[in-house]
């Protein structure tokens, strides 16, 4: 006989946990503070102050201080930053104010990871393996200019986490073209003109493969849209010693041509559509993947973007759905290849 | 001051940037009015009482909820929960199990034997409560915890009105309605069973009352007239249920007909089955679209095996068989008659065609306006004699036991602010927390939790209670699933998602602030706040 028919109140199996909003959120008031984020902590390290000039909506302003509280964390705050020029650079520290709240050095444009082996070597020889270096840089500074240092930090196995804060462009300059930039994207330098308008296809660079090429111990990917991931990731990475490599996607209002309220929507779409896949990969193989939740179509997120107006007609329909399908076809690939909608990856 | 070559300026940090100059809109904390709340006919803060439960802090969940309504166990088994057909959660998975969790919390604090915290010495006014039904001992403990004596006055020789003598056993257990009316009587309500007013004017003077409220319910039951033999067998559902409180049931026959289309008839028919009736037919004029009776009432009952008679009105009652006329609806959805009769064998029929109050105690009230049967009140619940209020069955509206809780409440505090010679301010309504201001993306996908029901069979050999209740484990799972729309439940992304650390968290239980100095108005807070509790306003210049 069972429960029901007894009359009595049937118990029904329960999953382990649920509460509420889950892991999704920041915070949770129903689960210990240990399982909460580092960012729901009163006490964080708040590694980036407030006043600093980062635009309305800064992706890059909330990436870096998400991954630099983590390390902070994972530190016991000792921490060394450097941070190659770019957006991130400048707009904390115009002279003579800086809102950066641990040991930071800015290097060139170019050598931020150059700089930050010379650091670890530094500490290295004067016995303190307990103070631990962390060079960042926007995708301008890791995939372009700065990819020659990077590629000899990697290649030497020096013990630096390299952090690329992923804005998709020059943004501090006027949002030019860099080798991260998307295909179809509009930048200063790709304008919406000609056959195939914006930043044209089958070109740029997928760092995150190169780092994996140089089988290094640790890369991986995040968004600033899931924070117990990207928390767990720079975790993770300082957990292990030797070159390490982590590639956040960071919206840029600005050079996106987002409304500054979207900017973790947008990163959040990204993932998503399959768009922009996230990942792990210990020593040059890829061993997990964060499943896709709710699975959307490319063009919502491409809608929300400027940058990607030329692909919709005014009235938001898509007028140019043959680029669409494209972009379609490269978030199709990513599920496929890193297989986004298995189940046991949700 | 000597400074290094090339350094001018002393090392600042960029908190001298006040950045919140940049903003033209600034964001603000609200509450918005959960759908829940705003529907809920007792005005129970649902979202407010939820909270507490999610938190397994059943004690002040029960606390909160009973601030509005104190039949929280009376009430998660008889309401027909308006709070769970608005939900926002139905737009996302199910409504949340609201009444589930309702219930489970009445029963946990009878189990554990709670009791409301002690009123204030009586110091206000004398008021009378005519009729111990849901309105009147609502008014009477909401009057008592404002500091009034309240003395009511019931005809019946039980306390619970339509709760006891409309509402049958299976679906409202008597245990639990008692434990819950002496709750409230140990209060220090004064209860007078077996008194029936008949002459109010008269009672009030001789009691020294202040005010009066006026909540005897409806009872009498409407009456058709239909062409019967000598020995045809017809008696109203009002009185079969009623009687069935007494110790011996009525004898209704193998094969018993209802005529009626509301819940009542629904309550006579299952009743019926359970005194032992093979075949209960409802007859109704009308279609199951055009019924009255609550959708889950003509679920359960169509279960226990009672059949549906639709467009059919009776024509004639004899002994052992009735005789029906077949109906149409016409283009204003008006049955009308066909001229098509059948038979249909009944050895006795239920009439349940609604019920009217007993209102001769207002004789002689000339400024008592009473019109369609029922007592006519202004918003404040007052009757057109000063001082004489009235609420429940007994106005117009619509007559669940929840309603009747609901105008208790509203009528207890406009007689406080009558006897203080004060009129009450019609409270400030926040605006809607629709679906649209939520962001569900934070919600976990989770599944609402179905409450254990009594086997069909067993259900009509017995009067035992149909709908089972949750135990701990799964009403904190249902209280979880609360969206908590439009009002903070200190998820911390406000707190995390701000790229200018201009969200202050002031620590459990007190939520944020903005640091304005620093806000640069971007909105990301309000767009991944997951319940719509923050909106961007424009910055006054």
């Amino acid at each position: 006989m069972s429960a029901a028919e007894n009359g009595k109140p049937m118990t029904t199996t329960q999953p382990v946990k649920f509460y509420q909003v889950g892991s999704f959120a920041v915070g949770n008031r129903l689960v210990d503070p240990s399982q909460r984020t580092i960012q729901a902590d009163a006490a964080r390290a708040n590694s980036i102050t407030s006043g600093h000039r980062g635009c309305q909506g800064c992706g890059e302003a909330l990436g870096a201080r998400y991954v630099l509280d983590a390390a902070m964390r994972a530190t016991e705050g000792k921490l060394v930053a450097v941070n190659a020029t770019g957006c991130l650079e400048v707009f904390t520290t115009p002279y003579p104010e800086t809102s950066w709240q641990l040991p930071w050095i800015h290097s060139l444009f170019g050598n931020a990871a150059s700089v930050a082996t010379g650091v670890a070597a530094a500490l290295e020889i004067r016995g303190r393996d307990d103070v631990r270096v962390i060079a960042q840089a926007g995708d301008g500074g890791t995939v372009d200019i700065g990819f020659g240092c990077l590629s000899g930090m990697f290649e030497r196995n020096d013990d630096v986490l390299f952090v690329c804060y992923d804005n998709q462009a020059y943004m501090n300059t006027g949002v030019q073209r860099s080798g991260a930039t998307p295909p179809a994207a509009r930048t200063a330098t790709t304008e919406t003109v000609g056959r195939e308008p914006g930043n044209p296809f089958g070109q740029g660079k997928d760092l995150p493969r190169l780092a994996m090429a140089h089988g290094i111990r640790y890369v991986a990917t995040a968004t600033v849209a899931d924070l117990h991931d990207l928390e767990a990731k720079v975790e993770r990475a300082m957990g292990f010693r030797g070159a390490r490599y982590l590639h956040v996607l960071v919206p840029c209002p600005l050079g996106w041509s987002s409304a500054p309220e979207d900017t973790i929507r947008i990163a959040r779409l990204a993932k998503e559509s399959g768009l922009f896949p996230v990942f792990e990969a210990v020593d040059g193989e890829v061993t997990a993947a964060s499943g896709i939740r709710k699975l959307v179509p490319v063009e919502e997120y491409l809608r929300l973007q400027g940058r990607f107006r030329h692909l919709f007609d005014s009235s938001g329909a898509v007028a140019r759905s043959d680029v669409v399908a494209r972009l379609q076809q490269s978030a199709d690939a990513n599920i496929e290849k890193f297989g986004l909608l298995r189940r046991e990856m949700v | 001051m000597e400074k290094p070559f090339a350094i001018t300026l002393d090392v600042g940090s960029s908190l001298a940037n006040k950045t919140g100059s940049w903003r033209v809109e600034r964001p603000v904390y609200v509450d918005r009015l959960p759908p829940c709340n705003d529907a809920c006919p007792a005005g129970e803060n649902v979202q407010g009482w939820l909270y507490h439960a999610e938190a397994g802090d059943y004690e002040q969940a029960w606390r909160q909820l009973v601030d509005d309504n104190p039949f929280p166990a009376v009430m998660g088994r008889i309401c027909y929960h308006p709070c769970e057909t608005v939900c926002n959660r139905a737009q996302l998975d199910e409504a949340v199990g609201i009444n589930a969790v309702e219930r489970f919390l009445g029963d946990f604090a009878i189990e554990h034997g709670w009791s409301f915290e002690a009123a204030p010495p009586s110091s206000g006014g004398r008021v009378l409560v005519v009729g111990a039904g849901p309105a009147g001992l609502s008014t009477a403990y909401h009057l008592r915890r404002l500091g009034h004596t309240v003395v009511i006055h019931d005809a019946g020789a039980m306390p619970g009105g339509m709760m006891r003598f409309g509402i049958p056993k299976y679906r409202l257990p008597r245990d639990v309605l008692d434990a819950e009316v002496e709750r409230i009587c140990a209060l220090g309500v004064e209860l007078h069973l077996n008194r029936k007013v008949t002459d109010l004017p008269a009672t009030m003077r001789d009691g020294g009352f202040d005010a009066v409220f006026l909540a005897v319910g409806a009872q009498l039951a409407k009456r058709a007239y239909l062409p019967a033999g000598d020995s045809a067998h017809i008696l109203d559902a009002a009185s079969l249920l009623h009687s069935m409180e007494g110790a011996s049931p009525p004898k209704l026959g193998r094969r018993v007909v209802v005529y009626g289309g509301g819940d009542t008839a629904m309550d006579a028919a299952r009743t019926a089955k359970r005194l032992g009736a093979t075949d209960a037919v409802v007859v109704y004029r009308r279609t199951r679209e055009r019924m009255p009776a609550h959708d889950v009432e003509v679920e359960e009952a169509v279960d226990e095996g009672v059949l549906m008679k639709w467009l059919s009105t009776i024509s004639e009652v004899n002994e052992g068989e009735i005789l029906l006329e077949q109906m149409v609806l016409d283009d204003t959805g008006f049955p009308q008659p066909t001229g098509r009769f059948e038979k249909l064998d009944a050895d006795c029929v239920v009439l349940a065609l609604g019920e009217e109050s007993d209102l001769s105690l207002l004789t002689g009230m000339d400024d008592v306006e009473i019109a369609d049967g029922v007592v006519q009140v202004g918003p404040d619940l007052m009757t057109g004699h000063p001082g004489l209020f009235a609420g429940g069955d007994v106005v117009p509206a619509e007559r669940t036991a929840t309603n009747a809780v609901g105008n208790g409440k509203r009528a207890a505090r406009t007689i406080d602010a009558w006897l203080r010679g004060e009129t009450l301010p019609e409270p400030a309504r926040h605006e809607l927390a629709s679906f649209e201001h939520l962001n569900t993306w934070y919600y976990t996908d989770a599944q609402k939790t179905e409450r254990p029901r009594l086997e069909p069979a067993r259900r009509t050999s017995t009067f035992d209670e149909v709908v089972g209740g949750l135990d701990e484990t799964n009403a904190l799972f249902e209280a979880r699933r609360c969206l908590s729309c439009g009002n903070c439940f200190e998820c911390d992304n406000c707190f995390g998602v701000c790229p200018d650390n201009a969200v202050v968290k002031l620590g459990p239980g007190k939520r944020y602030e903005f640091d304005y100095d620093y806000c640069k108005g971007c909105g990301i807070c309000v767009v991944e706040c997951p319940c719509g509790a923050i909106v961007m306003e424009p910055e006054r210049v």
